[in-house]
């Protein structure tokens, strides 16, 4: 079936929304969402909007981005960063406006609390700049961009899996989509057209992302000969529970938590002599890493504790109750008198899409924009997270950059004709679709699935050496000889949620092969990206962000130079 | 690393779980039925990781929606040993090695626990869920006591997963009450000292097929899988419409 928009969204999560409500009323605009809108990944965020609205104490727009480029191990653009800082006070003030239900001072005022790695003056000490609503921002961000889309009557696709980007002439015209209740195949032709489908936290084992975070927009775009950005900086949340990867907020340490080990030593005065549990995640993932490494993980084995039991049962019910609820939940242990066993957990990819700062996907090393098309949220990469990505800076993101792809996107429209459509263009598409459900390969999707989540987790997660990556493409070769030959039970039309995921493993093994050979490439440490035989910072050689392309004989890579504006980068010590 | 030997790898599992699914495709059967499976599970597992062991491993024609697999996106809810419940949120441990999985009542069902949700999305929305407030708002955040912000944080955690509504036998016999759902997300609008459009929607809920269709049978209250007292916010709204109480 056909569909013409002006402009087309894909991604129902809080950017995707974010750029709907910015283009209300100056064009016509769909979102394409594989899964109903409130079920996207923005809903499970927790700890807060970072913002420097200076309601608790004083703090500076200034300070933020710094914190911000040195989180980023120096490799975020620092234009980008400013800009997504200073305009992060006003995205916060709109969230309110639009009626989200922030947590409140007693003068009435949004509150405000720590979060890791966000100081005053430059580093001096941690700083409350972390906006929140208990401990389900996420929740409520997601929740009211989706009411102000029904306020103002946004057609929404629920339902369909965008599996192809339509390019004609260098130009983005549109994209194809499969109905996920049909089967049905549908083009949407667009004058312009924004991806905002999330990470891909999926290809590890231990993750808190949701089954559906796939990596299906960087998928496509790479498929479609695009370059993708700092692949290899995957960030690790230091505090997932044991085994489930269900996040515990990093608001939680804001709050007042402590990390311990099995001598019950709060461990990160070692590490972080200054900010201490409120380090950056890469620093404290690292850091438990080594001690589970070195025997003092809890009864020697692969986990540690955050302790929560010194800050009260008002505190926890009052700021943290859905994470205590997690806790009661899954572990039944009452946060309140026992500490809970947490391990680094793979939640975040800095790298992307690449985009300029108005959300413009751009497609090679001087920063050219492909006419049309546009990117923002977790799929993108401005980069203003580089090497590592601060808390509560993924909800500035979403929101800032969300709303200047649309401001962007609205001009766009404007000044532009709908480009015609090439020939065929559900081709791709619809050829995969067939050969997956008519193959008699006899390959379980699953199992290859399986497999490349627990190889990532062991061999490229957060310590990685030649050896072990080397091993890795060794083994994703294999993985990806044997998906050609997965085969489906269900031939079906309806609802065929089978194929759907096989489909969503094609991707997963694309984009490992990207992280892969940009991890290996990078003789460096820097951020989340830690190699045991490269374990120091290397400016001289690798500042600079990391460009694969898709070609015939494998992956090119290539490099574009850190935009650096005010701070050089210095030893990162916290 | 250890991480091959943390559970989920399949190598090291405490038991065997009977699941008894009501499977049910509308291009090919022409009514429900159950059909039995055993899955590999421990008790901390949660019937979603069931529910997956069998697709993966036994018969991938099964359908369900999941996605955050830990109780905040609200799409697995089920009926679950005849209680409607999240599927990442009922542990083995609780639900029992013997599992009965419906899909939800209420709702037609599209293909095995997969319901058509628009005609839920459809009450929703018939509640004006968006802040109504026409006058032009200040530079910073309008303000707002803890105390008014905490009269409505209850209705705030709604998830939209259709526990309550479809546990509701109100809205089994008559899908044109409007819901536990939708007046619980019409409270935290009624009830937030920033909005103006209480007597807009206090209006739609005066009506027969509103707020006095409830018969407070409580269904809804225990269902939450958020524990939003569901029962006290319609108790709430139908209070404001007979004393004014806001």
């Amino acid at each position: 079936m056909y569909h013409r928009h002006d402009a087309v969204i894909v991604g129902a999560g809080g950017a995707g929304l974010r750029a709907a409500i910015e283009l209300l009323g100056k064009a016509d605009v769909g979102v394409v969402s594989k899964l109903y809108p409130t079920r996207s990944h923005t809903g499970t965020a927790q700890g807060g909007i970072g913002a420097a609205l200076g309601n608790e104490e004083p703090d500076d727009p200034q300070w933020h981005a710094f914190d911000t480029v040195k989180g980023s191990d120096y490799l975020g653009d620092q234009d980008a960063i400013e800009t997504m800082c200073y305009e992060a006070v006003q995205a916060v003030y709109d969230l309110e406006h639009m009626g989200l239900p922030f947590s409140r001072r007693d003068d009435g005022r949004i509150g405000q609390r720590r979060f890791g790695g966000h100081t005053r003056n430059f580093g001096e000490a941690p700083v409350m700049r972390s906006c929140y609503a208990a401990d389900r921002t996420g929740h409520m961000i997601l929740q009211t961009l989706y009411q102000q889309c029904i306020k103002h009557n946004v057609t929404f696709y629920n339902e369909y899996h965008v599996l192809d980007l339509i390019v004609n002439d260098g130009v983005c015209c549109g994209v194809v989509a499969y109905e996920l209740s049909t089967g049905e195949l549908h083009t949407f032709h667009a004058k312009t057209v924004l991806f905002a489908t999330g990470g891909f936290g999926k290809m590890y084992k231990v993750t808190s992302n949701a089954h559906s975070l796939t990596g299906d927009g960087l998928a496509v775009v790479y498929r479609r000969g695009l370059p993708l950005e700092d692949m290899e900086f995957f960030q690790f949340h230091p505090t997932g529970i044991y085994k489930m990867g269900i996040l515990i907020t990093e608001g939680a340490r804001g709050e007042g938590g402590i990390l311990l080990n099995g001598l019950g030593e709060r461990f990160m005065e070692r590490y972080a002599p200054t900010i201490v549990d409120l380090a950056p995640r890469d620093v404290i993932s690292r850091a438990m890493y080594i001690e589970i490494r070195e025997g003092r993980g809890i009864e020697g084995k692969d986990y540690l504790y955050l302790d929560l039991t010194h800050l009260g049962r008002d505190v926890i019910e009052k700021k943290l109750p859905d994470i205590a609820d997690f806790v009661r939940t899954y572990l039944g242990i009452d946060p309140v008198v026992k500490p809970i066993p947490i391990q680094p957990t793979a939640h975040y990819g800095m790298g992307g899409i690449p985009t300029d700062m108005d959300g413009r996907v751009v497609i090679d090393e001087v920063n050219t924009p492909m006419p049309g098309f546009y990117s923002a949220g977790e799929c993108a990469c401005v980069s203003v997270h580089g090497a590592n990505r601060l808390g509560t800076n993924s909800l500035v993101d979403i929101q800032v950059f969300g709303k200047r792809s649309g401001v962007h996107m609205a001009e766009f429209v404007k000044g532009s004709d709908f480009k015609p459509l090439p020939e065929d263009p559900e081709g791709m598409v619809r050829a995969e679709v067939e050969r997956l459900k008519a193959n008699t390969g006899g390959e379980s999707a699953a199992k290859i699935r399986a497999e490349l989540q627990e190889e990532m987790m062991d061999k490229a997660s957060v310590f990685r050496d030649v050896d072990h990556l080397k091993a890795m493409r060794a083994k994703l070769d294999e993985l990806k000889d044997r998906f050609r030959k997965v085969s489906v039970e269900d031939k079906g039309d309806r609802y065929n949620t089978e194929v759907m995921e096989a489909y969503e493993l094609g991707f997963l093994l694309d984009l490992a092969d990207t992280l892969l050979v940009s991890a290996e490439a990078r003789t460096e440490s820097r951020g989340a990206h830690y190699r045991e035989d490269y374990p120091t910072r290397d400016d001289a050689n690798w500042l600079k962000h990391t460009l694969a392309y898709k070609t015939d004989s494998g992956i090119r890579l290539s490099y574009k130079p850190v935009t650096i504006t005010k701070w050089e980068p210095k030893e990162r010590k916290y | 690393m250890l991480w091959h030997l943390a559970p989920g790898a399949r190598t090291k599992h405490d038991m065997q779980v009977n699941l008894r699914i009501k499977r049910f495709n509308p291009d090919s059967e022409k009514k429900p039925i159950f059909r039995n499976y055993t899955a590999e599970a421990e008790p901390t597992d949660r019937v979603l990781d069931a529910l997956n062991y069998v697709k993966w491993y036994h018969d991938g024609t099964l359908a369900y929606r999941r996605s955050c697999a830990h109780g905040i996106c609200g799409s697995d809810a089920m009926i679950i040993n005849g209680v409607n419940r999240l599927a990442c949120k009922a542990l083995i441990q609780d639900v029992g090695t013997h599992i009965v999985i419906e899909p939800i009542a209420g709702f037609r069902v599209l293909k095995d626990l997969i319901v058509d949700t628009e005609p839920f999305f459809e009450q929703y929305r018939s509640i004006l869920p968006y802040l109504i407030n026409d006058d032009p708002p200040p530079i910073k955040e309008r303000l707002q006591s803890p105390e008014e912000r905490e009269l409505f944080d209850d209705t705030t955690k709604c998830i939209l997963c259709a526990s309550c509504t479809a546990s509701c036998p109100i809205f089994w016999y008559n899908q044109a009450y409007v819901g536990p759902a939708a007046i619980v997300n019409a409270h935290r609008f009624i009830f937030d000292s920033r909005d103006e459009g209480a007597a807009e929607r206090l209006d739609i809920l005066n009506s027969r097929t509103g707020v006095w269709r409830c018969r407070t049978i409580f269904n809804c209250t225990e269902a939450c899988p958020r524990e939003i007292e569901v029962t006290r916010a319609i108790e709430d709204v139908k209070r404001a419409l007979l004393y004014g109480q806001i």
